[in-house]
């Protein structure tokens, strides 16, 4: 191998060898880090952003973005809470409806869907965009939110709604099956299905893509309804937790996703991106949280590392492109 | 501004000049002058290095081996504007106007009068615009906003930014791309206004005819080498530049008439199609056209830029749908086409007039441009089998005969020529009847530009209907088994092969046009 392809290469993998360098500097740096308890833990904690993530990455690659989802993500969660813990009373018809763990989690995510959707026919039939479309749906939902709960936090559910958030699995913790089951759908969907190709064909070049004879509309009207329902599964997660659905649940979170799908390579402006690099991302920022954490890095300085390690990320990609 | 005119020592000298991109010598050893005073020609086929080469004079290209010598001293720019300023003003061949801005805003950009207040002096500005838009006979108003002029008018705008420079040299690349007759004579005066007054203009093209018009001198650049440097005389020829460009010998040939048994089956019937312009649906963008098209013929579809061609496909195409009226049959039945994908059902396909804007996705590779519109067709269980796609990227790699390292190569790595075949391949594999062409050899050098005659050739012969829209005529003339000629969204001559010639067409081409703005 010569040094031109060795130096491809090392571009290649560039994030993977920023998240082993960067165990390698914490393992050295505390005793703390390379723990199996420490390791689930950050698995644990990188779970919710990595399905959320992979929703926006969806998005992304079709040259759009999705700025609700961490609102999203806490209203799915306090209507969940909500089904599960009190169901539906109408008092006129004096009908009460009660719902199992799976109808509350089925009606959550449905939700989140329809949010989605909603956002994407926003965008497709009366062209907001998608910044636009998405930032007002940041308000909508938190306030929706808001006005679901009352500002209080929805607590104590049936012991079985802990287990999404707490239980372990053959040794693994429940929510990262579950982000593994999300991540592996969505690369099956990117690389092996007619819609996943039509995602990277409406991001690539929107114009041919119509010309092609693709549905764009119905194409980006998916793309957010899966970002939606991808949300609402993150804030069941959260709500299972914490045994809770707290009405600021979620604050900031479409900031980390972003950043996860854009620390993983994928472009902002669309058609070129993968899931398996969003993982990375995710790892990256989740293994950086917890690192800075162990350092006792002051928590106002966390942000601000956060910040640069974002904006390096980015620089080094771009790099990488220009010299291609 | 007169400038003082040595016209046998050339005002620019290039020597030696190699440019590598990662590997690949773009440019090796070229060494050319460029006399002041003179309209100094320079062809090539794409990617032959001439607009590299003029990025290296006009300061966008830094890195390089050799020595440009400007006025008689070694320079080395290191940006446009330092090149700029130095009196070197390139229009390129991309248009480079802010579309929401005024024409004199855009033409001052970068530049603007400042008033005594430190402020933008519109007045002057828009004065000064209205004067240099005057001679290029461009009669609109200093503050209409760009996006609103077609894009002839654009293009003037750009030429008119260069000629405010009052430059020593004035580098045109491809200025007549999308000029019609009358502009490009226009052009042609002010070149030769800019000639007399010691400008050494430096005119890069594709059209030969152009050359013969106005060239002083010519250099061929071919594979980023000069394989030719001449003074232009009635002894040169056309045919010798072409060798010097290709390497070897081009023909336009006559296509062979199509063995017709008697009458041939009629495949698309169109009644009275008319086009609404979505922004002014008081005016048609086209206006009433029947035609029929039979199968296996090839029909042309000839006029100027703006009269309606791309939009009477787009119409058939079923874009623009709720501005769009008339009838459509095919073979003898009536079809309704609300959309792209009903189009597509009915067995039509379109390759779209800019192949990188809407024919290809660029960052993807061959075969997933390939199958786009047909992906169904290689779905095993519902998964994309990239057996099955491979296939049929193979079989059209063979039958349109792509040049490509493999099928996981992004499309952008690939010639002009051999996108083009990819954006047919694309359309193939969806087994049109009806495909549509918009200028499907644009921007392609000769040697493809051949290969696409012979497939749309071939294609012909298999059955398939084929309307061609091109503006090239000598490509209308030898391609078309019979030619329609759009005027102002309307259709003006119905042709038969043996009556058309390029007089004809061009006096049906500029019929019902009042030349007022």
């Amino acid at each position: 191998m010569n040094i031109k392809t060795l130096q491809q290469n090392l571009l290649k993998f560039q994030s993977v060898i920023a998240l082993l360098l960067m165990c390698i500097f914490l393992t050295l740096m505390t005793d703390r880090f390379l723990t199996p308890e420490n390791g689930w833990n950050i698995m644990r904690q990188i779970s919710v952003n990595l399905i959320i993530s992979v929703g926006v990455t969806l998005v992304i690659l079709t040259a759009g973005i999705d700025l609700s989802v961490g609102s999203v993500l806490a209203l799915c969660g306090a209507v969940t809470a909500g089904m599960l813990k009190f169901g539906a009373e109408f008092t006129d018809a004096n009908v009460y409806i009660g719902f199992t763990l799976f109808g509350a989690i089925v009606g959550g995510v449905a939700i989140g869907a329809f949010l989605g959707c909603f956002n994407g026919i926003a965008i497709t039939r009366f062209h907001i965009p998608p910044f636009v479309a998405t930032l007002a749906m940041l308000t909508i939902a938190r306030g929706l939110t808001m006005l679901w709960t009352g500002g209080f936090p929805i607590t104590g559910f049936e012991a079985n709604m802990a287990f999404i958030g707490t239980g372990w699995l053959l040794g693994i913790p429940v929510p990262v099956w579950i982000s593994a089951a999300v991540v592996a759908a969505a690369v099956i969907l990117t690389k092996k299905t007619r819609l996943g190709r039509h995602i990277y064909a409406v991001g690539g070049n929107e114009k041919a893509a119509e010309l092609s004879g693709l549905n764009v509309k119905r194409i980006k009207v998916i793309v957010y309804s899966i970002a939606g329902a991808l949300a609402a599964l993150g804030g069941i997660i959260v709500t299972s937790r914490l045994d809770s659905a707290q009405p600021n649940a979620g604050m900031g979170m479409e900031l980390d996703a972003i950043a996860a799908v854009v620390i993983g390579g994928t472009s902002l402006s669309g058609g070129k991106g993968t899931i398996m690099g969003t993982v990375q991302g995710a790892l990256i920022i989740g293994v950086l949280n917890n690192g800075l954490v162990l350092l006792n890095v002051s928590p106002f300085w966390q942000q601000v590392v956060k910040g640069l390690v974002i904006l390096l990320a980015v620089a080094i990609d771009r790099m990488n492109t220009r010299k291609e | 501004m007169e400038i003082n005119v040595k016209p046998d020592i050339p005002v620019i000298e290039v020597r030696n000049i190699s440019k590598e991109f990662s590997g690949n010598y773009a440019l090796t050893d070229v060494s050319i002058k460029l006399y002041p005073g003179k309209v100094n020609a320079i062809v090539g086929e794409n990617g032959a290095g001439k607009s590299t080469l003029m990025k290296i004079i006009s300061g966008v290209y830094t890195g390089y081996e050799g020595t440009v010598i400007y006025e008689g001293k070694e320079v080395t720019f290191s940006t446009p504007a330092e090149a700029q300023n130095m009196g070197i003003a390139i229009i390129h061949q991309e248009l480079n106007l802010v579309s929401n801005m005024t024409v004199a805003e855009n033409i001052f950009l970068g530049r603007e009068p400042l008033n005594r207040l430190g402020m933008v002096d519109y007045r002057k500005m828009n004065e000064k615009t209205r004067e240099v838009i005057a001679r290029l006979h461009l009669n609109v108003d200093p503050e209409t906003p760009v996006y609103q002029l077609r894009t002839a008018q654009q293009q003037l705008i750009e030429i008119a930014r260069a000629l405010l420079l009052e430059s020593k040299v004035l580098i045109m690349d491809e200025p007549t791309s999308s000029l019609s007759g009358n502009e490009i004579d226009l052009l042609f005066s002010i070149i030769s206004n800019l000639k007399e007054k010691g400008v050494a203009v430096v005119y890069i093209s594709h059209k030969l005819d152009e050359l013969f018009r106005i060239a002083d001198n010519f250099t061929v650049l071919r594979d980023g080498k000069v394989t030719g440097s001449k003074e232009m005389s009635e002894l040169i020829m056309r045919d010798d530049i072409i060798r010097m460009m290709v390497g070897r010998d081009i023909l336009i040939r006559n296509r062979k008439e199509p063995e017709t048994d008697g009458q041939r089956k009629e495949l698309l019937k169109v009644t009275n199609l008319s086009l609404r312009n979505p922004e002014l649906p008081s005016m048609f963008l086209v206006n009433n056209v029947s035609f029929t098209l039979s199968k296996g013929e090839i029909l042309g579809v000839s006029g100027l830029m703006g009269a309606g061609r791309t939009e009477m496909l787009e119409a058939l195409f079923g874009l623009h749908n709720e501005y769009v009226s008339g009838e459509i049959e095919i073979e003898g039945r009536p079809v309704i086409i609300r959309s792209i994908s009903d189009a597509i059902r009915a067995g039509m396909a379109l390759v779209p007039e800019d192949r990188q804007l809407q024919g290809l996705i660029l960052e993807l590779n061959v075969a997933e441009n390939t199958t786009l519109a047909s992906l169904m067709k290689v779905l095993s269980f519902g998964f994309i089998d990239r057996k099955k796609e491979t296939e049929m990227c193979k079989r059209f790699k063979e039958k349109l005969n792509i040049r490509l390292a493999s099928y996981g190569q992004t499309v952008e790595t690939l010639s002009g020529g051999n996108q083009q075949k990819v954006v047919i391949s694309k359309w193939l594999a969806s087994n049109p009847k009806i495909l549509l062409l918009d200028e499907p050899t644009r921007g392609v050098d000769i040697g493809a530009k051949q290969e696409l005659y012979e497939i749309i050739e071939e294609l012909a012969a298999e059955g398939m209907g084929i309307i061609l829209v091109s503006s090239e005529l000598p490509e209308i003339l030898s391609l078309s088994d019979r030619i329609l000629v759009f005027s102002a969204s309307r259709l003006t001559a119905t042709l038969k092969k043996g009556d058309a010639d390029e007089e004809v067409i061009m006096k049906a081409a500029t019929a019902n046009i009042s030349y007022a703005p």
